[in-house]
């Protein structure tokens, strides 16, 4: 009886207990910078191959479609994808199809091609062609003709005058296009009205939500996906262990794997005690 | 919220203030800006949900959606209707009054989707609202004509020509057991996922197993799909505890 009265007061549990259990989980595993090594996937390399395969000069457009909210996620890789191109010395073209997405573009030039690669001109090496509204509308114009377009840059320049934009006019001038989306307009408008038909080559780097949506185009309509901030950590694992030199030590994703894994093991755990609590119980009542 | 968790809140504060200072030797700084103090009280604002509603929730969570309507209705003129409409239509006046590059010379052609935008404001005015249908027709009949066809090459089409895959794999002269074992799996799990919503057959003998084979594959891939939700809504949870404990208390 009281074994009973025990299981089905812990299957009663107050939820508030285990959200401060999660909470005071990750404070001490950020505080300790609690960090576990990363053992990449067959999904992750396939994405750093990609990258690695690009000869110097390449032409890739960066599609920044994500926002704040998405950032813990989506920052963290679209950072070691900007480390990684540029490491490479290829072109790199930035668009965003979200507002702030061209927030982020300057983040990570900010933070990565000004810091770390001060070679890299602006006009000859890389360019933010900012926000356009349009969704999917803009992705198909791009297809044919992205000057029609984008007129200017994000800084008002005439895209006729920038040097880098010369030999390109349309979305199959582009050796890659490299996606980091958050949802709508992301990945799945980019291979639908973009690399699938123009035939150009997309890898991308989605939230963990987003991700199981977007497993179906792999392999042959998307190149390789890295679905959430497990799938960051590898890309960062394999860009610091390559390019030791430019990862640095700010690797936001191997960070935030070590919280990360604490709360999921919290979880588990009270997802299995929960089982057994009702299957107890249960059975004690039959 | 009654007096005894008032003061459970501020002992837990006060105890978790000393734990900081004894962990990391410092105080909770006052050095952090005013922006990040009002985001640190609205992120905590937020979380207080988690023990009970009360008005400090309410309070951010108003003014979230009141400050993100602005932020659209913003972006949505500044982004979209002035370079993209007003700045097509009147380039001059645009580049001259705000600074905005839109066009050299005006298309007047635009002058079609500000009627059709006007007409689907009129679904406002109770006397003329049907007006509206119109443009609402346009953009409909638009929408379906640009995705009909792409859905139907990229999600339909593409989608049969990926799952045709072999299910005896040989790789460099030898039989892969593994690969061969997987598209084994996602063959007849497509294939039982599509019996399932076959309702045309009763479901018994062979087609109900191989329609229970569907339920299951259907609920490991929902599983599936639950644990990255689960992962990436921990992740944003670390992305602002991290905010708090680095950009506001300084102490990571």
């Amino acid at each position: 009886m009281r074994v009973k009265r025990f299981f089905e007061k812990l299957s009663t549990l107050d939820r508030r207990i285990i959200y401060c259990l999660i909470g005071v989980s990750i404070i001490i595993s950020l505080i300790g910078k609690l960090q576990f090594r990363e053992f990449p996937s067959a999904m992750t390399k396939k994405v750093f191959a990609t990258i690695e395969s690009l000869p110097k000069d390449a032409k890739v457009l960066v599609a920044m479609d994500y926002d704040p909210p998405s950032e813990p996620e989506l920052h963290p890789m679209a950072t070691a994808f900007v480390r990684q191109l540029a490491a490479k010395e290829v072109n790199l073209y930035f668009v965003a199809l979200w507002p702030m997405g061209q927030v982020m573009t300057s983040k990570i030039v900010d933070k990565v091609l000004k810091k770390k690669f001060p070679d890299y001109q602006y006009g000859k090496d890389y360019v933010d062609l900012g926000f356009k509204s349009g969704n999917q509308g803009v992705i198909n114009v791009m297809r044919t003709n992205i000057k029609k377009l984008f007129t200017t840059d994000r800084g008002g320049t005439d895209i006729n005058s920038i040097p880098l934009m010369e030999h390109v006019s349309s979305l199959k001038d582009f050796d890659l296009i490299v996606s980091v989306s958050a949802g709508y307009p992301g990945i799945i408008e980019w291979i639908q009205f973009g690399s699938d038909p123009a035939g150009v080559p997309i890898i991308n780097g989605s939230t963990a939500v987003q991700a199981p949506q977007v497993f179906p185009y792999f392999p042959r309509q998307l190149a390789g996906v890295l679905g959430g901030i497990k799938a960051a950590a590898e890309y960062e694992s394999l860009v610091k262990e390559r390019y030791p030199e430019i990862a640095g030590d700010e690797n936001m994703a191997i960070m935030r794997m070590g919280p990360q894994t604490i709360a999921h093991l919290i979880i588990i755990f009270f997802i299995v005690v929960g089982n057994i609590c009702y299957f107890v119980t249960r059975k004690m009542s039959v | 919220m009654n007096e005894k968790t008032i003061g459970y809140g501020i002992a837990g504060l006060v105890l978790a203030t000393a734990i900081i200072f004894a962990v990391t030797g410092k105080a909770v700084p006052i050095t952090s800006g005013p922006g990040i103090w009002v985001a640190s009280f609205l992120t905590l604002a937020i979380f207080s949900f988690l023990y009970d509603d009360n008005p400090l929730y309410k309070f951010a969570e108003h003014l979230f959606v009141g400050v993100s309507a602005a932020y659209w209705m913003v972006i949505g003129i500044w982004q979209t209707l002035m370079p993209n409409l007003i700045g097509r239509l009147f380039p001059e006046w645009v580049a001259d009054t705000f600074d905005i590059k839109a066009e050299i010379a005006a298309n007047y052609f635009y002058i079609v989707p500000l009627l059709l935008g006007i007409l689907l404001l009129c679904k406002l005015i109770p006397g003329i609202h049907w007006l509206s249908r119109w443009a609402l027709a346009f953009i409909i009949g638009t929408t379906a004509g640009l995705n009909f066809v792409r859905y139907l090459m990229s999600n339909f089409i593409a989608q049969i020509r990926n799952s045709m895959i072999p299910l005896v794999v040989i790789e460099d002269g030898a039989f892969s057991l593994g690969r061969s074992f997987s598209n084994i799996v996602m063959v007849t799990g497509i294939m039982a996922a599509l019996f399932y919503f076959f309702f045309s057959k009763e479901h018994k003998g062979w087609f109900g197993t191989a329609s229970k084979y569907g339920v299951i594959i259907l609920m490991i891939a929902f599983g599936a799909a639950f644990g990255y939700t689960v992962m990436g809504r921990i992740a944003l949870l670390i992305g602002r505890i991290e905010f708090l404990l680095h950009s506001w208390l300084q102490i990571i």
